[in-house]
């Protein structure tokens, strides 16, 4: 018997994300940068590059190369202190928005070459890989990469027996399933999907369209910070 | 840009941002920027560079020869996130230099009393990770951090720590400050063919002779020195350098 969840811990809607807030050029030393924060999960986003790639032997003569590394600073966890240095689920979580960005990102013309994203949490509080591709797909628009789409993220789940959207960090540790998707803004496509936790076919369905709904909501944020920088369009 | 041109300049006591030579770019100090997570951040800008410092408990034993005295560890990682030149990967010297630099002056100061970090004499005493990060280098690094690591600590409060079932409650923090007996504070004196310079940028950075990293408490003492660069320093020099920077603290301070 699966216990009910009646009302959020914050108080919020169902499908309701948490305040949201984003930022260009918050690195200027980098090529691109933005800052993305999701309730009280914040992640900066660095891109340097298109750069000399080496060495050597990892270069790609068809088309540029991009790599992702995420990081949590020492202090950033709940509880304690995160020892500095990569981890296994660190390493996991590069690979992940790598291919998060693999269906736009287009590096043919920079052949040889790296595109680095360094992406660094100062604060968390769950949905920390969404914040940080996020901020990434910003950076990646500040530094002048070409896309084809944009991508937002959202960190779908379950409590109990409801669905939710953007979970925080108290909600995860209620025997959540935590569901992280990554989209394209116009195609709505699925760029990245995780889950682990017992779910049916029919809820992740439902969690496709919900999170549908919730990842539009990220792209509006994600542009009125390009056209705080950029301008633009409708404002 | 040229590096004889900027050289050029300082030795006409001019620079490229037409600051005078002896004075800091703007300062803003932010206080908890990490406040769910930590128990005390800050977040500093110096002009154009932002530094970010966490400060993180943690319980452990003490030192034998030392039973009833905590102790702090501060560490510093040159981001790449942060400047094109910094790489991934083990930590640089610079890095390393930078927090035994942050780290001495703080220890030496004694402006944290390791006794006050005894919870059970031989037994369990509080650790202090200090922990600081670049988020942009656009130069003077070593006065940035400096002025995080302060500001983080003087933002800190302890975690609770449940005796019986010996952990750290983390979520629940006290209202009990860290107590700081003393504020010392770096100030980094650079030497330009013969002239002396403050808070450089990282192009001026690239064209300096030496540098004296000085860490100078509210009573104008001091609890730390670092020589940098190539080039040696007379004694004069040093004694000018102390001066200038025992100056520029008294106006650093104030931001605090």
């Amino acid at each position: 018997m699966t216990a009910t969840y009646k009302k959020r811990t914050d108080g919020r809607a169902f499908d309701e994300p948490r305040p949201m807030e984003a930022k260009l050029g918050v690195v200027p030393r980098a090529d691109g940068s933005a800052m993305f924060k999701a309730g009280k999960s914040v992640a900066i986003a660095a891109v340097h590059g298109p750069r000399q790639l080496n060495p050597a032997f990892m270069r790609n003569p068809k088309k540029g190369v991009l790599r992702v590394n995420y990081n949590m600073m020492a202090f950033s966890g709940s509880g304690e202190r995160v020892r500095p240095g990569p981890s296994r689920r660190s390493k996991e979580i590069n690979l992940v928005i790598e291919k998060a960005f693999a269906p736009v990102v287009d590096l043919s013309e920079v052949p040889n070459t790296a595109v680095d994203v360094y992406i660094e949490l100062l604060q968390t509080d769950a949905g920390t890989r969404c914040a940080a591709i996020n901020a990434t797909a910003l950076a990646l628009a500040d530094a002048g990469i070409s896309m084809k789409d944009i991508i937002s993220a959202m960190a779908m789940g379950k409590v109990h027996d409801k669905i939710c959207v953007d979970l925080t960090k108290e909600e995860e540790d209620m025997e959540a399933v935590d569901i992280p998707v990554a989209m394209m803004g116009n195609s709505g496509k699925v760029t990245l999907l995780q889950m682990d936790g017992i779910i049916s076919r029919e809820e992740i369905k439902e969690i496709l369209k919900k999170a549908r709904e919730a990842t539009l909501k990220v792209k509006e944020v994600q542009e009125k910070a390009i056209r705080e920088k950029y301008g633009g369009q409708n404002e | 840009m040229n590096e004889d041109y900027i050289r050029n300049l300082i030795k006409n006591h001019k620079r490229l941002d037409n600051r005078k030579l002896d004075e800091h770019r703007p300062i803003k100090i932010e206080y908890g920027i990490s406040s769910k997570s930590a128990e005390g951040s800050s977040r500093v800008r110096i002009g154009n560079t932002e530094v970010v410092c966490g400060v993180k408990f943690d319980v452990g034993e003490p030192f034998p020869d030392k039973p009833d005295e905590g102790t702090i560890m501060v560490n510093v990682e040159l981001l790449p996130l942060s400047s094109p030149e910094f790489e991934s990967g083990p930590p640089r010297v610079d890095s390393i230099e930078l927090a035994r630099v942050v780290d001495r002056g703080i220890r030496e100061s004694k402006a944290i009393d390791f006794k006050k970090l005894c919870i059970k004499a031989g037994e369990k005493v509080w650790l202090v990770f200090i922990d600081i990060y670049p988020i942009n280098d656009n130069g003077n690094l070593f006065d940035a951090a400096s002025l995080a690591a302060l500001a983080a600590l003087k933002d800190t409060k302890y975690p609770k720590y449940d005796e019986k079932a010996e952990k750290i409650i983390y979520e629940e923090r006290t209202k009990n400050p860290l107590q700081l007996e003393k504020h010392p504070l770096a100030v980094t004196v650079n030497k330009v063919n013969g002239n002396f310079l403050l808070d450089p940028t990282d192009e001026e950075e690239n064209v300096i002779d030496s540098r004296l990293t000085i860490a100078i408490l509210e009573d104008n003492t001091l609890s730390a020195l670092q020589k940098g660069g190539d080039e040696a320093l007379t004694p004069e020099d040093i004694d000018k350098m102390i001066e200038m920077a025992q100056k520029a603290a008294k106006t650093l301070r104030g931001k605090i």
